[in-house]
């Protein structure tokens, strides 16, 4: 159902990515365009855009779609998984603000939010939104209920799959929100982000979500009110080594199998949390030393609770935050962090990779395909749990994320 | 009056880059504007009604750096966007 907001396909920007699947001459793998698209489906935003990949039933050929929206910056785009087809991107629009677009037939059609998320006119703080950051479906119950995280920190929801969208109160303006978050902004060059927004799939009302900076939070209540939950997380860049709050969670990740399970990569490690259990294990600790357990994403098995993914990145020295020692690897743990093995078949053998929060993903097949992106612009692919690598394109602009997506409709 | 817009508003006005708004300031005219092409207000100024950085607005080649200024008498408002970055 279209929207109230502007339709934004009547111009240059007319978009069909089912349409549209082409190999571009520059595309690296195989020489024949790739005519089944029945395999996982990629969302690709980068700081110039948005691209689609589909992999056919084997995942060894690919074929894109795009630009989307060109020149406009996509920090996410997310595939609804309770109807497969409403499609929300979250943009920020060169110096012109942050917005959604949305499109419910797969990306034939594009509509703009009537009412993009934003703070409260009058709000005591004077915030303003400059990004929409992190993209959320809601619970299963809820359809057309999504969250979306900011920059500054806030928090936005909408109930009508995403044409108007209401700021968050509980969150925005808990009496805490000062001393918790990041405000006046302090952040990374892109700014203090709220990301990780999660929905426990047995309780709508029960929500966690991250701070980089600031921690890990938890609701029990809808949103309508938060608590602290970063016990036993490091915070190296504070003069107290295990505060309540103010540490710096990268990415948080509930296993949908085991809902009590948690693990989330920080600046200062990686960590596992079971339920009701408050206090995180560093199970980064079992990474091998020289590698360390720096970086950005962690993404998990859809199925087994005990296997995770990483992408190590330099902590050393002043956090280059590139392939430990010019070597990259993913590495997976398939006993909840108890070990970790190194994954590096079909990656150069030298380079100096950087992969962000939202670029890496796993889709549901068996075995699981794993996949990243990077600042680079290349799209990695394991068909095989990380077992072997493979590149699928190079040359986009900057990757921020990278989603797995199985669409109802592959017409 | 006319309102001259650089070519980032325009996909909230079928491209056209002249389009008409009416009001007795630069506020009334922004808010006149969406009413006739809703959302491009957002692009202007932000929900505490600043205008975003980089955007900057002009009343008959006057920069106008307070939406509350009379624009009464003005035949032109012109919206442009300064680039930066790569």
């Amino acid at each position: 159902m279209p929207g109230r907001g502007r339709a934004v396909s009547d111009t240059e920007s007319a978009i069909d990515p089912t349409a549209m699947y082409r190999r571009p001459a520059w595309e690296p793998s195989g020489a024949e365009p790739a005519v089944d698209r029945s395999g996982p489906v990629l969302l690709v935003g980068t700081r110039k855009g948005l691209w689609v990949l589909a992999a056919d039933t084997d995942r060894r050929r690919w074929s894109m779609a795009g630009p989307m929206f060109l020149g406009h910056i996509v920090n996410h785009a997310v595939l609804d998984p309770r109807d497969r087809s409403t499609l929300l991107v979250a943009a920020s629009t060169g110096h012109l603000g942050p917005t959604i677009f949305r499109s419910t037939d797969l990306g034939a059609t594009w509509w703009e939010a009537a009412e993009p998320p934003a703070f409260a006119e009058g709000d005591p703080l004077g915030r303003s939104l400059r990004s929409t950051f992190w993209l959320t479906p809601g619970h299963a119950d809820e359809p057309g209920a999504w969250y979306v995280g900011g920059s500054p920190q806030g928090l936005f929801r909408t109930e009508d799959g995403g044409d108007t969208w209401a700021p968050v109160s509980g969150w925005n303006d808990h009496p805490n929100f000062v001393e918790w978050a990041e405000w006046p902004e302090q952040g990374t060059p892109d700014g203090s982000m709220l990301h990780s927004v999660i929905v426990d799939p047995r309780d709508a009302r029960h929500l966690y979500l991250g701070l980089s900076g600031g921690g890990i939070f938890e609701s029990t209540d809808g949103g309508a009110d938060w608590a602290p939950l970063n016990l036993g997380v490091e915070a190296e860049f504070l003069p107290d080594p295990d505060p309540a709050y103010g540490q710096d969670p990268h990415c948080v990740r509930l296993h949908p199998a085991m809902p009590d399970r948690l693990y989330h990569q920080n600046h200062c490690g990686i960590y596992r949390l079971d339920r009701p259990g408050t206090r995180w294990t560093r199970i980064g600790d079992n990474m091998p030393r020289e590698v360390g357990d720096i970086g950005f994403p962690i993404e998990l098995h859809p199925r087994d609770p005990d296997t995770a993914w990483v992408f190590p990145m330099d902590g050393t020295d002043v956090w280059p935050r590139t392939s430990p020692d010019g070597r990259p690897a993913a590495y997976v743990t398939r006993d909840g962090g108890a070990s970790w093995q190194r994954q590096d078949s079909g990656l150069p053998a030298r380079g100096w990779l950087t992969v962000k929060r939202q670029a890496m993903c796993t889709d549901d097949a068996d075995p699981v395909g794993v996949y990243f992106g990077t600042t680079g612009g290349e799209v990695w692919a394991s068909a095989d749990e990380g077992g072997h690598w493979e590149l699928v394109v190079s040359h986009l602009p900057e990757i921020y994320s990278v989603e797995h997506a199985d669409p109802a409709d592959r017409s | 009056m006319n309102v001259r817009l650089a070519s980032p508003f325009r996909s909230y006005t079928g491209g056209e880059a002249n389009v008409t708004a009416e009001g007795t300031t630069a506020d009334d005219v922004l808010r006149d504007l969406d009413r006739r092409y809703p959302g491009i207000r957002f692009r202007i100024v932000d929900e505490q009604g600043r205008l975003r950085q980089h955007v900057n607005v002009w009343a008959d080649g006057e920069r106008v750096r307070d939406l509350s200024v009379s624009v009464v008498g003005a035949a032109e408002l012109t919206v442009m966007q300064a680039l930066s970055g790569g």
